[in-house]
């Protein structure tokens, strides 16, 4: 396996390559400063073509060098300066392109940019200020997320890491007049660095043992790590990957991240930040591989996340919290996929859900557009003829996120299930229901949206349109994706290649491989289509003419209030840490700790007053003090050696 | 020479500027000065020896004026002689009664400060440890908040309580030299003591740092003196004075009791951690944000303190860097305080709200420097605390993860300043708040600079200490 | 005479003199008993000087040796005399001003 691993890191010729690896970062970075700083003398146009074009670049760069991976396997790491060095640990700021790194480039520079595209006609209702802000952090999140996955460290991972942390803080209360944003953006920081925290301590404990934080080292030195050191420290990442791809418990925060922009959900909290765990777990292949406990850990986390939001994604009304819990449920869908060594499927996975699902929350967006902000389904419906383009576009994100063949994601979906049926079929059964649920809340969302006769009010009806060109064209690109790009991926049963697999295996390597008789997989994806299907038909036939206008009740009243997991949160953890702050601030600090400061002082006053009284004024008193001072004194006198030794006695 | 202008042009320049009248005329020339010292603080750095002075300044207790001045204390006097400059420019427009005593003493304070960094002899560190108090003490009782006199009166007690302290340990290690006896620092590194005499001397001094730094339980002055004392005065009380608890324990204790040190470490820093995580919450429930700050601060002095305690070089180098770095950050926070309150007559976050959509400027500038007070990667102090982290995990993971969860405290303290501060709609208070003069927003973009820059550079510093 | 003799004699009127300021509140007598003190004192001085010179006076009598401490002694009753009149007359003042020689009665100084 090692050898395998080395292989990987065979270096090639092409300095002029490895020197192109920095325009990646450098061209959002450029475009973030030059829209932050300037922000109050450019216009809205050219923030917007800065803000676009700087991705693009990034973006031809980012192909030029996958072309060159393709052909001529990984890049050298090439160090641009130290960033830490210091007697025992020196830390380069590293890049690294490989398989997983262009691959990942390239899903996140190229939606990235239709997304920016999109969002400047989204946002042209901003003023220009908070428009160019707004370009500026979009290009800064870029920037982070090139650094997350294009470091050749632990370190830079965390840079990268903790930037996606921000610009995601920074876009979530984007609109920061409103409180409930800036409470959303707060929480999703603040799990965030929950997990932060677990990852932190991974990379400590990677230093601790090894001595080194590149991926290199590190993983050429695994074998050194004992067993134990392996499960702690993959299950310590894996609590960072909790945080930042919102599996149990980490997850609220997702949800509420839809006070941002619809684009900024599209882009960081479904294509690309949130998908940031599931390639640090595949980057750390070898590690995960070293502790099986671990990887029961991650699919048994990432299956009940599936399941789990799914049952929520059911009864919700808002259109883009159905979107947020369909994500946490497909990122649990990932991160089974992880556990159960399918590292390809899950990264496969990945991509194919950036396509539909960036495709869905701006088709989301342009339904939003078009409806005035409005964003509960119960209000629309019928949207069909007056936003063509956006139907069409959204019908074939859903189909595609169902898992309906050929569309992209069947095949990334079929992989997961089948490495999950080969680890359990328990897994299996478990993941093809959730498949069933997605197929189901989606064509709810879509039949309740899009179905049926429009339901709101008459000004929003005369003012419904389709929207301009510059968000329509990105839709149509992203459906010709979820369309055909899981054709990258087609198994070899189904008469493909795998290309996909064949590219990554260099990186990312299995422990086991998982050999399905063909019968049996045949039967599975079978199953799991025609099971898919149905849901499909029983949800469109429900409620594309009744759809679901009431609160729901008993059961459903506890799916639509999230399992009252929010709830529960704040009554175990929230309000007891807010209790135990304020009886420290009141009770031990002002009575506990500087009352005893305090006391010390009050302490020397009352004994000065109380001396203070031998002062009395009376002769007498003073003269019997002086006389028993004379006698103290020629007591002290006569027996001075005896006082003497008692004295150096006591101490 | 530099070691002895850097103390020596501060103290000429703060008593010449009691003798001038104008305000103006006060301000121009102790902003002068301190930039003077800036230059030679500076121009000290191309240096790459050991620069040394000595002059006698006792002879019958055999101690002598000698200054050095190496890696660590370059670093710091670089910080004490950045300070003011920065300082003195955003506070440019305030005015104080009698000028000319406030600025005075104020250079005379980074004076004592600076031969505290510079001492390489116990009772001249012990003099200027002394001297750096007086002057403060005058600043805070004259121009500080309501509560000036009582607080201050803590305060000084309270550091003086911890100064006598070690000048007993000072006069024991005196007295252990051989010969003729020496305050001087080297003849101190060649003493030989037993343990149990290295405890009680760690024991004594320490007490003295614990109090500057501030360690938890000890830390009872500094909100309280960091609250009342004018802004600017603070800003020299927690971006520098707090370091001379932790520069003499880095100098005076580790390489002279290490069995002390050593025999404390985990008393220490099991306080330290509790510190850590006690500030951390309730600076959570402060509502003003000189108090809050001034928590975060102990939060963090701290996680530097344990640093220390660790005996790890990687944690050492991390308490180094963070020395600095956190001056810089936690002087910025001041500034954005007393611009606050300077302007708007409060400091608290219930009467607070939407300044950003009036002080736009004001908002980035400090949101960056709060997120450098989380130590957010590629701002200067995630360098810092990532090697003090890393140090602190070597020694013992508990610790590591108990001191990580006040990362998590941080940043919930933190957002909800920027919350309550800038974010939401304005209230009545902020309904006419102006955007940041040009003097203020120099004095915060130098620092912002100085923040990224350190952050995705940090090099610089960590040669500089090494 | 052996010189236990007047050690004893002086320590016993010292002790009446110190047991007299402690417990006597009238001034005069308070007064009186510091005398009897000095006097005490003035006494043991000349005893011991008699004492100490003794040898001297036995080989020569015409010497004059060990009377030294006699004309100190009559140095301090004239110093004394002349303190009994301040002190008299500071009693008379107290008198008029406060109607009584009670000494509890001066503490106007505290508080």
């Amino acid at each position: 396996m090692e050898q395998t691993h080395n292989s990987s890191f065979i270096t090639h010729n092409s300095q002029h390559m490895n020197k192109l690896v920095y325009l990646i970062p450098l061209f959002p970075l450029v475009g973030f400063l030059i829209n932050g700083l300037m922000r109050k003398s450019l216009s809205k146009s050219l923030t917007g073509i800065i803000g676009s074009v700087a991705i693009l670049a990034s973006f031809i760069v980012s192909l030029i060098l996958f072309l060159d991976v393709k052909t001529n396997g990984a890049m050298a790491v090439n160090p641009l300066f130290t960033f830490i060095k210091t007697q025992t640990l020196t830390i380069d700021f590293a890049f690294q392109v490989d398989q997983l790194s262009s691959l990942f480039l390239l899903i996140i520079t190229g939606i990235g940019f239709l997304i920016h595209v999109y969002s400047a006609s989204y946002m042209h209702e901003e003023e220009p200020q908070h428009f160019a802000r707004y370009f500026a952090y979009l290009n800064l999140f870029v920037f982070s997320m090139l650094l997350l996955v294009l470091g050749a460290n632990y370190v830079i991972m965390f840079i990268g890491w903790e930037g996606v942390g921000l610009c995601s803080y920074l876009l979530i209360g984007y609109w920061f007049k409103n409180n409930n944003y800036n409470y959303a953006a707060k929480k999703a920081f603040i799990m965030n660095r929950i997990g932060d925290l677990g990852f932190l301590l991974a990379v400590f404990w990677i230093i601790n043992k090894l001595g080194t934080v590149s991926y290199a080292e590190v993983f050429a030195n695994a074998s050194k790590l004992t067993a134990a050191d392996a499960t702690a420290i993959t299950m310590l990442l894996f609590v960072g990957a909790m945080g930042k791809s919102a599996q149990i418990p980490l997850y609220t925060w997702l949800p509420d991240a839809m006070a941002g922009p619809t684009p900024v959900s599209a882009l960081i909290h479904a294509a690309t930040m949130v998908t940031a765990g599931i390639y640090m777990i595949a980057r750390s292949n070898v590690l995960y591989n070293m502790s099986e406990f671990t990887m029961h850990v991650v699919a048994i986390v990432g299956l009940a996340t599936a399941l789990f939001s799914a049952t929520i994604a059911i009864k919700q009304n808002d259109i883009k919290k159905v979107l947020a819990y369909s994500t946490v449920s497909q990122l649990g869908y990932m991160f089974l996929g992880l556990g159960c060594g399918a590292y390809t499927g899950a990264v496969f996975h990945v991509m194919t859900h950036a396509f539909f699902k960036a495709l869905l929350f701006l088709g989301a967006g342009s339904v939003i557009h078009a409806m005035h902000h409005e964003q509960d389904i119960r209000n629309m419906g019928g949207l069909k003829k007056k936003l063509p383009i956006t139907h069409i576009t959204f019908l074939l994100g859903c189909i595609a996120i169902s898992g309906m063949p050929p569309f992209s994601g069947f095949f990334s979906k079929d992989e997961i299930l089948a490495a999950a049926y080969a680890h359990s079929p328990i897994y299996w059964v478990l993941g093809v229901a959730g498949a069933a649920m997605t197929a189901f809340y989606m064509f709810r969302l879509y039949a309740t949206t899009f179905l049926g006769n429009f339901r709101g009010t008459h000004d929003q009806e005369h003012h419904l349109h389709e929207s301009p060109k510059a968000m329509t064209i990105p839709l149509m690109i992203l459906a010709l994706l979820s369309v055909v790009g899981g054709l990258v991926g087609v198994p070899e049963i189904l008469g493909g290649h795998h290309e996909l697999h064949h590219f990554l295996s260099p990186v990312l390597v299995s422990e086991k491989a998982h050999e399905i008789p063909h019968n049996t997989e045949y039967m599975l994806m079978g199953i799991s289509v025609a099971i898919a299907a149905i849901a499909i038909l029983f949800a469109v036939n429900k409620f594309s003419k009744n759809p679901e206008m009431k609160e729901a009740e008993g059961l459903g009243k506890v799916l639509a209030n999230k399992w009252y997991v929010d709830e529960l949160y704040d009554n175990i953890v929230v309000k007891p840490l807010g209790s135990l702050a304020a009886f420290f601030k009141n009770i031990i600090e002002k009575s506990g700790i500087d009352g005893a400061v305090n006391g010390v002082g009050k302490l020397v006053q009352y004994g000065s007053r109380q001396t203070r009284l031998l002062q009395s004024g009376q002769v007498g008193n003073y003269i019997l003090i002086m006389v028993l001072a004379f006698v103290l004194i020629i007591f002290i006198w006569i027996n001075d050696g005896h006082i003497y030794r008692f004295i150096t006695k006591l101490f | 020479m530099y070691s002895l202008l850097l103390i020596l042009i501060p103290v000429v320049a703060g008593l010449l500027s009691f003798f001038l009248k104008e305000e103006k005329t006060v301000k121009g020339f102790t902003l002068l000065a301190s930039i003077a010292t800036l230059a030679i603080a500076i121009s000290s750095l191309c240096c790459n020896k050991q620069i040394e002075f000595s002059a006698t300044w006792i002879p019958a207790l055999n101690s002598h004026f000698s200054l050095s001045l190496n890696g660590m204390s370059k670093m710091l006097c670089l910080l004490n002689c950045i300070s003011l400059p920065i300082i003195f420019t955003a506070i440019y427009k305030n005015s104080y009664k009698n000028a000319a005593g406030f600025y005075g003493l104020m250079l005379l304070m980074q004076a004592g400060i600076m031969g505290v960094f510079l001492a390489s002899d116990a009772l001249l560190f012990y003099f200027f440890w002394e001297l750096a108090l007086i002057p403060a003490y005058f600043l805070c009782s004259i121009w500080g908040g309501e509560k000036r006199i009582q607080v201050t009166f803590k305060f000084f007690i309270y550091t003086f309580v911890g100064s006598l302290l070690m000048l007993l340990g000072l006069i024991y290690l005196y007295l252990q030299t051989p010969g003729s006896h020496s305050f001087a620092y080297n003849d101190f590194l060649q003493l030989h003591l037993s343990a149990k005499q290295q405890a009680s001397v760690f024991a004594l001094m320490f007490i003295a740092f614990a109090i500057k730094m501030p360690i938890f339980p000890f830390h009872t002055w500094q909100p309280d003196a960091y609250e009342q004392a004018p802004t600017p005065v603070t800003m020299v009380l927690s971006g520098v004075m707090v370091k001379m608890g932790i520069f003499g324990v880095i100098k005076w204790l580790l390489p002279i009791v290490p069995l002390g040190v050593q025999s404390h470490s985990n008393f220490v820093i099991i306080l330290a951690v509790i510190g850590m995580l006690y500030a951390s919450l309730i600076a959570i429930k402060q509502d003003d944000i000189k108090r809050l700050v001034a928590y975060s601060s102990i939060a963090h002095i701290g996680l530097m303190c344990a640093a220390i305690f660790t005996s790890t070089t990687i944690g050492m180098e991390g308490v180094l860097v963070q020395m600095f770095n956190h001056g810089i950050n936690v002087i910025g926070l001041w500034i954005v305080a007393d611009v606050i309150e300077q302007q708007l007559g409060t400091r608290k976050f219930s009467e607070l709200g939407g300044l950003a959509q009036k002080t736009p400027t004001l908002a980035i500038l400090f949101v960056v420097m709060c997120f450098a007070n989380i130590a957010l990667p590629l701002t200067n102090a995630f360098v810092g605390e990532f090697l003090m982290f890393s140090g602190l995990f070597k020694f013992n993971i508990w610790f590591a993860a108990a001191a990580g969860v006040s990362i998590i405290l941080g940043a919930v303290y933190t957002l909800n300043m920027v919350q309550k501060i800038f974010y939401g709609n304005t209230v009545a208070q902020t309904e006419n708040a102006i955007d940041i003069s040009l003097n203020v927003k120099l004095a915060l973009v130098i620092l912002v600079i100085m923040i990224i820059t350190f952050g995705v550079y940090p090099m610089p510093l960590l040669n500089l200490v090494r | 005479m052996p010189i236990s003799n007047y050690i004893i004699f002086c320590l016993a009127l010292f002790t009446i003199g110190i047991v007299g300021v402690l417990v006597r509140r009238n001034a005069i007598i308070v007064f009186m008993c510091i005398e009897l003190m000095l006097n005490a004192v003035n006494l043991l001085l000349v005893a011991f000087s008699k004492m100490h010179n003794g040898v001297a006076y036995l080989t020569d009598k015409s010497t004059i040796v060990g009377a030294d401490a006699q004309v100190f002694v009559f140095f301090i009753m004239v110093v004394a005399a002349a303190e009994v009149s301040v002190g008299l007359a500071i009693i008379v003042m107290m008198y008029r001003n406060t109607k009584s020689i009670d000494i509890n009665f001066l503490n106007r100084l505290k508080n």
